[in-house]
């Protein structure tokens, strides 16, 4: 049994308490620990996958208990995809932190980015629900104090708004855990796959009402309407790099809802049948023109790229829940483009911030470097709405081409076209506004010029970019790797037949039986 | 017993969501300890409800509490105690900042009339 798959959880969770005890008051030691951890994790990261693109599952038990007793992780294609992608981006977002200082105007920024890495990789790697639960915990309690660093009034106002949706989140949770450990006994999700397909569907009311509690929690993370009143000022109010590191946050939830909803109640399951193309299908095409609404009545920058992010979470649930292993395939491609473009808008808005007094879509004098942050802003929301040439066009077309299956296509071809397009309209106005409207208002002559931002700042925003690029050149390789992932999902044989087959502490009495 | 349990779990969440729905930080705060408190005892109940059974094997012994569940409450109350002490901190801090301790948005930022945007 090899280590390698808990140590993205085990190398955040040393280096954060290192962090702050041994390097607390210098923040040049901070930053040179955090970058060595988050790249330390990249190739970590990159190993696992390269591990688990052959089909190969690897499981590893904590303490070596066997699989339904002890706690498991479990490196997949998806989990590791997901482990990569996140660490990626923590890169660029920590670049980012630091080029432009906002690392350095609080306390304690680089220990609860590492435990915010920690949480979110120990909830991708997880094979057990209720260690799901406590990732979940580890991620939020970090994004707490992430989302309140820096301080100010209107970011404590947010920061309790978004603390206490997350607190009646987690107890839903817990609401429903309490529910599928009454109805099957077990918590470990391959044991779990097993026992729920055994339930008798004359008598599934448990179960069929702990599978919606279950989806409704992942729903309030991945900000599905009616349940993402939470995201526009918690994201918005959040200092830059804590919206960009957020963008992977709602793709936790996407993460847990593929997973929970491929592996233990699969759509063909009789006693959840249904649950998808009737209930999540619709709410995802809501969330996908609320959000894209949204984008054109912002008033503020800042909100209209926290409803940008909205609305294509729409887009991945609505991919998501079509639920046929193309779409699923489709989801996970658009899962990376959406990433890496929402990060990317939210450090471009922090460019911009940096020029102006407030983010209003007013037109003001021009920001310095604007010409660069205007290009930059341009690409970002190219990908964005998804317009050709890059990814989103592409992700998109895979999810048109995808919904063929539903019987809902037409509302989806007709939502995912007009959400677009007002889309559009909502980022070229606030574009044309804040970039060139600008041109005409001179400076006033008392003022100093403020700052051009640093130049690593957009070292990091150029990355998210370069990287959308390379994901739309390499869209074929990328799409054939997720189809395959999404095959592997759709059997999950292997997946449970390793969790449970292999052999651990305590695994002889079973074979007594 | 079941009834009183069921019924308990109940009153303490009817109790908790009108209190979270009050939208001031004191009441939503005693809101979420009275929720979480429901879903602990919610918890102990899903391992199905035995008096004086131990939960580890002994001789002798034919009926049994299932632990799993006590060591989910544990870990559940330790958690929801360390998120309550967050909170707070939180709330007080944005309270003690702008004098307001309302949980929703200030009224005159959503009816604020749209300045000339274009």
């Amino acid at each position: 049994m090899t280590h390698w798959i808990i140590l993205p959880v085990v190398l955040p969770a040393i280096l954060a308490p290192f962090i702050v005890l041994a390097a607390r008051y210098h923040i040049g030691i901070q930053r040179v620990f955090s970058i060595v951890g988050v790249g330390a994790l990249i190739a970590i990261a990159a190993g696992l996958a390269w591990q688990a693109s052959d089909g190969t599952v690897t499981v590893y038990r904590l303490s070596d208990w066997a699989a339904p007793f002890g706690i498991v992780l479990v490196g997949d294609r998806l989990s590791t995809m997901m482990v990569l992608l996140t660490a990626v981006l923590a890169l660029l977002v920590l670049l980012y932190a630091i080029g432009s200082g906002w690392d350095d105007r609080g306390r304690h920024f680089h220990a609860l980015f590492q435990f915010q890495l920690m949480g979110i990789m120990g909830a991708f790697l997880t094979g057990d629900l209720f260690n799901l639960f406590v990732f979940f915990e580890v991620l939020l309690i970090a994004s707490y104090g992430l989302m309140i660093h820096a301080g100010g009034n209107a970011r404590l106002r947010a920061g309790v708004q978004y603390v206490l949706f997350n607190l009646l989140g987690s107890t839903l949770f817990l609401f429903a855990l309490g529910s599928i450990y009454a109805e099957t006994g077990t918590l470990n999700m391959a044991d779990l796959a097993q026992r729920v397909a055994l339930i008798d569907p004359a008598a599934s009311v448990g179960i069929r009402v702990a599978s919606v509690l279950l989806l409704l929690v992942f729903a309030i993370k991945a900000a599905v309407v009616p349940l993402h009143f939470w995201l526009p000022s918690s994201y918005a109010e959040a200092p830059a790099p804590v919206a960009a590191l957020f963008a992977i946050m709602t793709k936790v939830g996407a993460y847990a809802i593929i997973r929970v909803y491929t592996l233990i109640f699969p759509p063909d399951l009789e006693v959840t049948v249904g649950l998808h193309g009737m209930w999540l299908l619709p709410a995802a095409l809501i969330s996908l023109a609320i959000g894209m609404v949204g984008v054109l009545a912002a008033r503020k920058l800042d909100r209209l790229v926290a409803f940008a992010v909205i609305g294509s979470m729409g887009m991945v649930m609505v991919a998501i829940s079509i639920f046929t292993p193309t779409s699923v395939a489709a989801a996970l491609y658009y899962i990376i483009h959406s990433t890496f473009a929402a990060a990317a808008l939210f450090l471009i808005v922090d460019l911009v911030r940096s020029g102006r007094d407030n983010l209003e879509l007013k037109a003001v004098a021009p920001i310095s470097g604007a010409a660069l942050t205007a290009a930059l802003y341009f690409t970002a929301a190219i990908a964005m709405t998804g317009l050709p040439p890059l990814s989103g066009f592409v992700g998109k077309l895979l999810i048109l081409d995808a919904s063929f299956s539903s019987p809902l296509v037409v509302w989806t071809w007709a939502i995912i076209l007009s959400a677009s397009l007002i889309s559009i309209v909502g980022f070229a106005r606030a574009g044309s506004t804040v970039f060139w409207k600008a041109e005409s208002i001179a400076h006033p002559v008392e003022a100093t010029l403020p700052m051009r931002p640093a130049a690593l700042s957009y070292v990091a925003v150029g990355g998210l970019l370069g990287l959308l690029i390379a994901h739309t050149i390499f869209a074929g390789p990328v799409h054939a790797y997720m189809n395959a992932m999404s095959e592997q999902l759709f059997a999950p044989e292997p997946y449970i037949s390793t969790v449970l087959d292999t052999p651990g502490k305590l695994s002889t009495p079973k074979e007594a039986h | 017993m079941e009834l009183l349990v069921s019924s308990a779990i109940g009153i303490l969440t009817t109790a908790g969501l009108y209190l979270v729905l009050r939208l001031r930080t004191f009441p939503v705060i005693m809101g979420m300890s009275l929720l979480t408190y429901a879903v602990n005892v919610f918890l102990f109940a899903s391992g199905r409800l035995t008096i004086g059974a131990p939960p580890i094997l002994v001789k002798g012994v034919e009926t049994y509490t299932d632990p799993l569940p006590q060591a989910l409450v544990l870990t559940a109350i330790v958690i929801s105690f360390g998120m309550t002490a967050v909170v707070v901190m939180i709330a007080l801090g944005s309270y003690l900042g702008s004098d307001d301790d309302h949980v929703d948005d200030p009224a005159e930022d959503l009816t604020k009339a749209p300045e000339d945007i274009v």
